[in-house]
């Protein structure tokens, strides 16, 4: 198990505590450790400058507010590693800024699940974990691990958090009973022409159109159906959101009275009083997020990061903060009633009761739906 | 030899990054991120036979000709006023103009959703008022767009103007009107047409950087009022197909460099660099 320098001197410390070792053999061991820092040549400098932070980039607004608050300020405060933040409202941007820096520029990403894994995964920019150094891994969901495992044996990412895209409405103007007998279909309701909203993601589309054509989302059978549905929903849509802060804006601002939605969106925007309520369909599209370490990054110190983070009493605190469940086995940690509350929570422990994407079929097609989408939103 | 270092620069900051992108138009795009240097034209084949991408060109010149033309009309007048005001502290009049640039691009074009949404300013002012029984539909749309656009670009076309004005020698005006002209007349015969290579400056600017821009359509508009600039962001951020991206972004290099060379082979480009520096 490779260690990194913050743990080796923590150690050091301990033994020293213990009684193991003498205050000079202690005082020696550091000031060794000191000098080697400090008298080595400039790359080596930069190379131990450079564990000295990790850069983590993730979705920015409320979900990266609680990561920050739960997990990467008191980790900073326990280890002295500080955790540089960059956000994204979209991966592919982030993909994007990857493919353009160097090997270590960006280290640890708050990914998509799996349908993006697979991205990182073709473009060659994922490393490989060192599972035993993340020991919290054994609390994660197995049936969230799976998928990761079948595509590549070797992690280089680990489930961290899901949620559903499901249907939110202003209770103002859609009653809960209407919301509930309509479903998925109010995305389609002429009635509110001019009031619908809508995620600015392929998925999500083609997602929501399979239901409203009965088609199953991981094996459709007729894609002329599903892209009139997808331009009636255009023609009947506002504006198509393209990060979480701006949903809550066209939310909270009553720009739009209907769209798909991000459950814990929904439940910061409800925590803060506003009329919105929130059911998932049947077929509801689920997902899950999961942390990523990239190709280059310094692997001991984002693993130790990511060990921390899946500490129950860390994991939990950042669930309820972000308002979405965590990774965390329910039938193995005792989790808190408020997340048991949380949209999309799965008491189970199987996920059965959640309908992925399939990784490989939706890959497949990933490249000519998303092309497709984008000429679709734009009027085409 | 002062000449090298600017060739240096050049070369490395403007003719190098358009060679590149020039050269990957010719790769092949493999996958979503994963692309092969096995050279192909199927970029340049996609783009001249599908009339999706020649509609938006047109599109984008369109809305760039409209934003660049209201500018012009709109941002004359408070160029003229500055010009010819006698209000000793002419500085703080130029300084409230470049005043917006000290505020960030993005958040002076999300203002707009705060002045224009359906619980925007307006609409709540005319509600109020009683003027209105439902929110106008004033966001997310061309005219939205366009908006953002102008509250963008203006400042460069009064500064344009401005310093085309300030280039007049006043001394015509009073000989005008020493023979007769009204004050009316005057600025029509003598004080417009001498203003003309500024406004032309003005006018290429504004339609260069209205027709380059995807920021504000992005914020403003809905999908529909996207601009080519959109599409690029689209095929390589959202499809990070990067041999396409790079094919449309050379289109559109080519397309508002061919304007921009018209402009400079009929009025110079000094006249942009002289606004520009204010």
């Amino acid at each position: 198990m490779k260690l990194t320098n913050s743990k080796r001197l923590e150690r050091l410390h301990d033994r020293y505590q213990n009684g193991d070792l003498s205050r000079r053999t202690f005082l020696t061991l550091t000031a060794a450790a000191a000098a080697a820092a400090g008298l080595d040549m400039p790359w080596m400098r930069q190379a131990l400058a450079a564990v000295e932070e990790v850069r983590f980039d993730g979705w920015g607004g409320t979900v990266q507010d609680a990561i920050d608050k739960y997990a990467f300020k008191p980790y900073t405060t326990k280890t002295k590693i500080k955790v540089v933040q960059g956000t994204f409202g979209d991966e592919d941007e982030i993909i994007t800024k990857i493919k353009t820096a160097k090997p270590g520029d960006y280290q640890v990403i708050h990914s998509s699940g799996v349908n993006y894994y697979i991205k990182y995964v073709n473009a060659g920019l994922t490393s490989e974990i060192n599972e035993a150094n993340i020991p919290n891994m054994a609390n994660v969901l197995q049936p969230m691990i799976d998928p990761f495992r079948k595509l590549t044996p070797k992690l280089s990412a680990v489930p961290y958090d899901y949620g559903t895209t499901g249907i939110a409405y202003n209770t103002k103007v859609i009653s809960p009973e209407e919301a509930k007998e309509k479903g998925a279909a109010l995305l389609l309701d002429k009635k509110y022409a001019g009031k619908v909203g809508g995620y600015d993601d392929m998925t999500t589309r083609v997602w929501y159109a399979a239901l409203a054509t009965g088609q199953d989302p991981n094996n459709l059978k007729d894609m002329d159906a599903i892209w009139a549905k997808v331009r009636e929903t255009r023609d009947l849509a506002k504006k198509f959101w393209s990060s979480g802060a701006e949903l809550m804006d066209l939310l909270s601002k009553g720009e739009i009275v209907v769209t798909d939605a991000w459950s814990g969106r929904v439940a910061a925007l409800q925590d803060q009083g506003a009329p919105i309520g929130y059911l998932d369909p049947a077929g509801s599209y689920a997902w899950m997020e999961d942390m990523l370490i990239l190709k280059g990054s310094p692997m001991a110190e984002c693993e130790e990061l990511i060990n921390f983070m899946l500490d129950p009493a860390t994991s939990i605190a950042v669930a309820e903060g972000q308002s979405y469940p965590p990774s965390l086995d329910p039938t193995k940690v005792k989790l808190t009633e408020k997340i048991e509350k949380l949209p999309a929570f799965d008491k189970t422990g199987t996920m059965k009761a959640l309908t992925f994407a399939d990784p490989v079929y939706w890959a497949t097609n990933e490249d000519a739906w998303t092309k497709q989408w984008n000429r679709i939103s734009k009027g085409a | 030899m002062l000449v090298a270092p600017v060739l240096v620069l050049l070369i490395f900051f403007l003719v190098l990054p358009i060679a590149v992108m020039a050269a990957y138009t010719f790769f092949t795009f493999v996958t979503a991120g994963v692309e092969t240097s096995a050279l192909t034209t199927a970029n340049w084949h996609e783009f001249l036979t599908d009339s999706y991408y020649s509609g938006f060109l047109l599109k984008t010149l369109r809305v760039g000709a409209i934003t660049a033309t209201l500018c012009g009309v709109l941002g004359y007048f408070p160029a003229y006023f500055i010009w010819a005001t006698t209000f000793k502290h002419k500085w703080l009049l130029l300084l409230l103009l470049i005043v917006p640039f000290w505020i960030s691009f993005t958040i002076r074009t999300f203002s707009w959703i705060n002045i224009l949404g359906e619980q925007g300013v307006i609409n709540v002012a005319l509600l109020k008022l009683g003027i209105i029984n439902e929110p106008l539909p004033m966001l997310y749309n061309e005219g939205a767009v366009i908006l953002g656009m102008l509250h963008f670009l203006l400042p460069y076309m009064i500064l344009n103007v401005y310093v085309s004005l300030e280039s007049i020698d006043r001394t015509l005006i009073a000989a005008a009107r020493s023979m007769g002209c009204t004050s009316a007349q005057a600025f029509r015969e003598v004080t417009l047409p001498l203003s003309l290579p500024g406004l032309a400056a003005g006018l290429l600017l504004c339609f260069v950087l209205a027709a380059g821009s995807y920021v504000t359509p992005q914020l403003l508009g809905s999908g529909r009022d996207a601009l080519f600039g959109n599409l690029i962001y689209d095929t390589i951020m959202g499809e990070l197909n990067w041999p396409m991206g790079a094919t449309l972004s050379i289109v559109l290099f080519v397309v508002l460099g061919f304007f921009a060379a018209i402009y400079t082979r009929y009025m110079g480009m000094s006249q942009i660099v002289k606004g520009l520096g204010g």
